[in-house]
């Protein structure tokens, strides 16, 4: 049963993965990421994580993504030209990725990483009590400064989107 | 019930990275490799959170809520991260009117 939803959904979010990287018109590119995300929420209730599964619902695909498409309109960015003589760079790119992620393959296989099964779930591990306290407490210096830092890039992107009074838009760089 | 094993989440993690860095390297416009390095962002969130789950499995609970925690962190990061680079590509386009990457040369060596 839970192999059933792990293999539906990672299935799902490798081809969306892939509608991402692939397609050639950014709204469909975003639409796709929404897909890859919300099944990774999904993988994250199954990892026992449910906090984190609707943290990722509400920030990724509630604010982030929305925030993307909101920008794709603004900018009315029509689809990406077909690569005129990028294939050289292309081709390096692929490989070099495609190494990587041999390499990746290879360290769990060699290391001690393959199978890894754990034990069901236990209450002692979801419940969300200790995540609340931790944060407020172990981490309260990291959480005030996320805080600060979130208040930092609303303030730059305020001022780095803003159009300037007076001097009609900013100067070309 | 059997339960999945930990390394089958860690290789969906690699290869949905692997995807999203071959977007990031061979796209050209720019919204699409933004969107390639948030999928990268987000593969390495789920082998953190299956990580912690490893950890809990094996009765460590402490190491599972520092895996959790870090993972509330970098969504945190990549929201700030998001708006500011949003806010940078309507900066850029305002002055350009492409975000097409292989044109925008001008800090090129």
């Amino acid at each position: 049963m839970e192999i059933a939803v792990f293999a539906t959904f990672a299935l799902l979010a490798l081809a969306s993965a892939l509608m991402v990287v692939s397609h050639r018109n950014p709204v469909y590119s975003t639409m796709s990421l929404v897909v890859t995300l919300l099944s990774l929420a999904a993988l994250f209730v199954l990892l026992g994580a449910p906090l984190l599964a609707v943290l990722q619902v509400l920030v990724y695909t509630g604010a982030i993504l929305v925030l993307f498409l909101f920008v794709i309109m603004l900018l009315n960015v029509g689809r990406e030209a077909p690569s005129g003589g990028t294939a050289k760079g292309q081709k390096i790119g692929a490989i070099v990725t495609a190494g990587a992620f041999g390499a990746l393959v290879a360290s769990l296989l060699w290391g001690r990483f393959v199978g890894f099964e754990v034990a069901p779930l236990t209450a002692e591990y979801v419940e969300l009590q200790p995540l609340a306290r931790a944060l407020m407490s172990k981490y309260l210096l990291p959480f005030e400064m996320v805080g600060l830092l979130l208040l930092a890039a609303v303030i730059a992107a305020t001022v780095l989107a803003r159009r300037d009074q007076g001097s009609g838009g900013n100067r070309v760089g | 019930m059997a339960s999945v094993p930990i390394s089958w989440y860690l290789l969906l993690s690699a290869a949905l990275f692997c995807i999203g860095a071959v977007g990031a390297l061979t796209r050209r416009n720019l919204i699409t490799i933004f969107l390639s390095i948030e999928l990268m962002l987000n593969s390495v969130n789920l082998s953190i959170v299956a990580y912690a789950r490893l950890a809990g499995a094996a009765g460590n609970l402490p190491a599972a809520l520092d895996g959790k925690v870090l993972v509330l962190f970098v969504l945190a990061v990549a929201a700030a991260e998001a708006a500011v680079g949003l806010a940078l590509f309507i900066a850029i386009y305002r002055n350009r009117r492409e975000i097409d990457v292989n044109r925008l040369n001008l800090m090129r060596w």
